[in-house]
């Protein structure tokens, strides 16, 4: 075990995983001289040299276009983008290629391609920088979606991101870069997708969440604490493929479900789990789910604004409360 | 002419004359069926012997395919007619180890490099014979075996990733070449521009061929971009960019095959636009007698590949009526008989639709297709 960073981990899972694999590499704005927009790949271009840290033009479109016919002849490229909210112009490439490409030609081509970014808010970096792009992404079948939480998760789970054979859209936080943890060594060590992680055990209420708002919900956990409430937190890590048993388990168990994520209320994955609560819980269920989400507007610049907007601890407890039935 | 200039002869110098490459016209089958004098265009006569099968066979293909989306056997159909000598003279100067990235008027090449004509059919009908498994429109065809991916039916977004193969050829240390297909039209989409730019700055084995056959849809060249070619659009990123004659099979292959060898001996890229004219409607949803005139049609005809490429291999001695004639016998009945042999072929599985969604079945594509086993299947549709 070792302590690091959020972005070491990532670091370290595409250093290992380069190292084991000669046909994957990283591309993006900034990833090489530089050393990533937010030094994750920080010493990756010494390491690997120019033709496996790729600096590319200010074309997301293109360096994904490009990365997946790379992938489609054989190899397995790690695309980052600065952040998500800028995938939004290689769309098509994500939409209508990547996820396609497997189904539209029977099988005979696959792509095997790793999309990463910070995603979601980020501390006043407006509307058009703080999008929470997990929702638009998770309802495409074709595509995996990850979320992790904490650095083991971001290093575990972009390993087997890297090592799989379908594209995986890998979503990191800007505010979780710095987060510490304990994390495996062994370079063997991956965590599954698709299988959440019950990240607090409790009996009274399930809050569900993932990436930053797993650490949100811990720490509405623990205030509930204090009033005798005992709060499960399942952390989804991993959005599409969806692990719906660990959900149900946990809301038999305290009948209560509050859905905790960053992104707007229409839809959404948010809708996807509360839907699927009530019909494979209903009779477990005590109160309705209730969700906690980014509130229906455009993202504030203005720091008191957006912290009313983003989901937050006092907004998670008044939803426990509520779905408690407690004032 | 409705909507625009005289075809493709805007400020371009006309052909002959001295001039730079990306802005001149480059020939060599001349109106009398010789070859211009001095070029060596690296065809032999056996190939361009080849070269006029492989047309004519797709010119009766496309025919019959077109004939079948009247009657309502096919739902869909774009075909090559008239730009046939751009895709085959390019297919022929390939080697089997390079890939093709084509827009909707290329499929053939995979039938030229050695793709099954039954499949190649299967996949116009979409039933259980096509190694697509009935997923893509038709004309959007793919051969892994071929090294041909299909067209994307969104415009241009096969070019970057012709680019991104070209690059993970010059990653591996390959020496495969790849080609990357457009029309005029998708000259104004970004990823056109993307693509160039990616392949001049990484210089990478692709050759970027576009056929301008002068509309896009209802939409004249002219009204696409204000450039005096399609071709001098390649200098502005750094890459080595000819115009050919695209109706004029010795003239491609001679250039393509000169930018393959340099893309394989790392030259980097070469954009490359083929000048040349769609004689039949955009696809079976457009009806081109509402923009164009008939007299451009037919001034196009008069430069109809099939014929200029015919009168120069009857100059040669090596073509005549009779052989010509027992070719188009042989063919339309080759091509009759696979249609009939393919027609009848059932749909693909239904539950077949839950495959390649992933790589592996997922939990909840599993029960959905347990499910749909145990629902009775639509009439014309075999039980699981
Ligand atoms: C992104 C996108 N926009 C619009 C279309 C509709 N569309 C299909 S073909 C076409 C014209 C293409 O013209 P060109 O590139 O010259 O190719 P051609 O059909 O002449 O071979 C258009 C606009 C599309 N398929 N994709
Ligand atoms: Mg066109």
């Amino acid at each position: 075990m070792s302590t690091l960073r959020y972005r070491d981990a990532v670091r370290a899972a595409m250093i290992e995983e380069m190292e084991r694999d000669e046909r994957v590499f990283l591309v993006g704005e900034e990833v090489g001289h530089y050393q990533g927009a937010y030094k994750v790949s920080e010493g990756m271009l010494e390491r690997f040299g120019p033709k496996r840290v790729i600096d590319a033009p200010i074309t997301e479109s293109g360096f994904t276009g490009i990365s997946i016919g790379a992938a489609m002849v054989g190899l397995r490229p790690i695309v980052e983008y600065m952040t998500w909210n800028f995938s939004a112009v290689a769309f098509d490439q994500i939409l209508n290629n990547a996820a396609k490409i497997r189904q539209m030609s029977g099988g005979q081509f696959s792509v095997p391609i790793v999309l990463r970014a910070p995603n979601a808010s980020a501390r006043q970096v407006g509307s058009q920088h703080s999008h929470a792009m997990e929702h638009f992404y998770a309802q495409v079948p074709g595509l995996k979606v990850l979320a992790p939480a904490t650095p083991a998760d971001a290093k575990g789970m972009l390993k087997s991101a890297i090592r799989d054979e379908d594209p995986v859209l890998f979503m990191e936080s800007e505010t979780l870069y710095n987060v510490k943890g304990e994390v495996p060594d062994d370079p063997e060590l991956l965590v599954p997708m698709g299988v959440a992680n019950v990240a607090r055990e409790g009996k009274d209420v399930t809050i569900i969440a993932w990436s930053r708002l797993t650490h949100v919900s811990l720490e509405a956990a623990a205030a509930l604490e204090k009033e005798g409430i005992s709060a499960e937190v399942i952390d989804l890590r991993s959005i599409r493929p969806l692990d719906e048993e660990a959900i149900v388990k946990s809301v038999r168990k305290t009948h209560r479900a509050v859905v905790a994520y960053e992104g707007w209320p229409f839809g959404g994955v948010g809708a996807e789990i509360s839907d699927r609560i009530q019909r494979l819980a209903f009779d477990d269920l005590d109160a309705p789910v209730l969700r906690v989400s980014t509130l229906d507007y455009p993202m504030p610049y203005n720091a008191k604004l957006e912290q009313h907007v983003i989901p937050s601890v006092p907004r998670i407890l008044e939803a426990v409360n509520q779905v408690l039935y407690r004032s | 002419m409705s909507g625009g200039d005289a075809p493709g002869m805007r400020t371009a110098p006309t052909e002959g004359s001295a001039t730079a490459p990306d802005l001149g016209l480059f020939t060599v089958l001349q109106d009398d069926g010789t070859a211009a004098p001095g070029v060596d265009h690296g065809m032999s006569l056996d190939l361009a012997m080849r070269a006029y099968r492989e047309i004519k066979r797709l010119r009766l293909l496309d025919a019959r395919m077109i004939l079948l989306q009247r009657q309502g056997r096919v739902g869909f159909y774009g075909a090559c007619t008239g730009q046939e000598a751009t895709p085959i003279a390019t297919a022929l100067a390939l080697a089997p180890t390079d890939w093709v990235f084509p827009a909707l008027r290329e499929s053939v090449m995979m039938l030229v490099r050695g793709f099954p004509l039954r499949t190649y059919i299967a996949q116009v009908f979409g039933n259980s014979g096509d190694n697509q498994k009935g997923r893509q429109q038709p004309s959007h065809m793919s051969g892994r075996a071929a090294n041909q991916v299909s067209w994307s039916s969104c415009i241009g977004t096969q070019l970057p990733q012709a680019v991104g193969a070209a690059w993970a050829s010059k990653l591996r240390g390959d020496k495969a070449a790849v080609i990357g297909f457009l029309g005029d039209g998708a000259t104004s989409e970004p990823d056109f521009h993307i693509a160039l730019n990616f392949a001049g700055v990484y210089r990478v084995p692709c050759v970027v061929i576009c056929q301008n056959n002068h509309w896009a849809i209802s939409v004249p060249t002219s009204r696409q971009t204000a450039s005096a070619t399609l071709a001098v659009k390649g200098r502005a990123y750094g890459i080595p960019s000819v115009r050919v004659d695209g109706n004029d099979v010795l003239a491609i292959y001679s250039v393509v095959s000169a930018a393959v060898a340099r893309a394989r001996a790392g030259g980097g890229p070469t954009f490359i636009e083929a000048l040349t004219y769609r004689i039949g409607a955009h696809s079976t949803s457009d009806d081109p007698t509402r923009y164009r005139s008939q007299e451009e049609v037919d001034r196009w005809m008069q430069r109809d590949p099939l014929l200029r490429l015919r009168r120069y291999l009857v100059a040669q001695g090596t073509l005549d009526d009779g052989l010509d004639a027992d070719l188009e016998k042989t063919m339309n009945a080759e091509i009759a008989a696979a249609i009939s042999e393919v027609e009848a072929l059932p749909p693909p599985a239904r539950e077949s639709i839950f495959d390649d969604v992933y790589a592996e079945l997922p939990w909840h594509l599993r029960e959905q297709r347990e499910e749909l086993l145990r629902s009775q299947p639509a009439p014309g549709h075999s039980g699981g």
